[in-house]
């Protein structure tokens, strides 16, 4: 607590409005997770919380330890781009376990599966 | 310099993650990073990946910005919807005939659409060229398909010059 007191108060406004956003961001990936009926359309909600929730709260870890320590506190950024990088395979993965079961079961609407198209 | 450097980006990539991780330059540091950067992209050569020849530097920073920029402005957009009254939105599926053939540029490809709230990857035909995506609030399929050919195919393709 101490150590956060010796942040500027327009850098902790900064900061904590970041925080709040990403907070914010997150909140409504899952409440469009909650909202959302398809679950095509449940898949795209998550998205909010690795992107730009996950940008918002970097830039605050970036920003707050930036000033409290000496230098530049650029470790977070890996989080960012890591996750930037993972998380759509994992989106990519449930989505296509979604269309095989899908395919299997003959739900109207779907997009061929690959492997028909292959034939 | 190719048989003990096979990736130099890749180690160079490592390198700058461990430092980053250690975040410390101390000698020991520096050399268990040397070891991991030489070490790694030499099991990387292993599974064969397909040759990567990146043309410009340029363009990839500017579809890096690009990316950025549109990925905030879904996330809005997406926040929006989530939050409205309004019923369900009119969502699809949307089939694009893509130019594109190297697998780098398929996979970048396949990060950008599902990385951005709104549009995800679905299924994609190599042999057709045929891809398939979600998008989220589909107003015209014809529009969409020309938005993804034209702001992240074309410079795909311009950097990995194909």
């Amino acid at each position: 607590m101490n150590a956060l007191q010796q942040l500027p108060s327009w850098a902790a406004v900064l900061v904590a409005g970041l925080a709040l956003m990403s907070a914010v961001l997150a909140f409504s990936g899952s409440l469009g997770l909650l909202r959302f009926r398809a679950f095509y359309q449940r898949a795209h909600a998550p998205t909010l919380g690795t992107t730009a929730g996950v940008a918002c709260m970097v830039g605050a870890v970036v920003l707050c330890f930036s000033l409290l320590q000496d230098g530049l506190a650029v470790r977070a950024l890996l989080i960012g781009v890591l996750l930037l990088v993972t998380a759509p395979i994992g989106l990519l993965l449930v989505v296509r376990a979604a269309l095989a079961r899908d395919h299997l079961a003959g739900t109207p609407g779907i997009p061929p599966w690959d492997d028909d198209l292959e034939e | 310099m190719k048989r003990w450097l096979p990736h130099p980006l890749l180690s160079f990539a490592l390198l700058a993650m461990w430092l980053l991780l250690q975040h410390s330059l101390a000698p020991t540091d520096v050399l268990l990073g040397l070891i991991l950067a030489g070490l790694i992209p030499r099991l990387w050569a292993r599974l064969e990946p397909p040759a990567l020849r990146l043309a410009s530097g340029f363009v990839a920073l500017r579809l890096a910005l690009r990316v950025a920029g549109d990925i905030l402005w879904s996330n809005l957009m997406v926040m929006r919807r989530i939050w409205s009254r309004r019923a369900e939105p009119a969502s699809g599926f949307v089939t694009i005939p893509l130019e594109l053939r190297d697998p780098w540029g398929l996979a970048v490809l396949a990060a950008i659409i599902s990385a951005t709230p709104g549009t995800v990857w679905v299924s994609h035909d190599a042999r057709r060229q045929l891809l398939v995506i979600h998008v989220l609030e589909l107003v015209d399929a014809a529009t969409s398909a020309g938005t993804i050919k034209q702001r992240y195919e074309r410079p795909l393709m311009e950097i990995l010059q194909c």
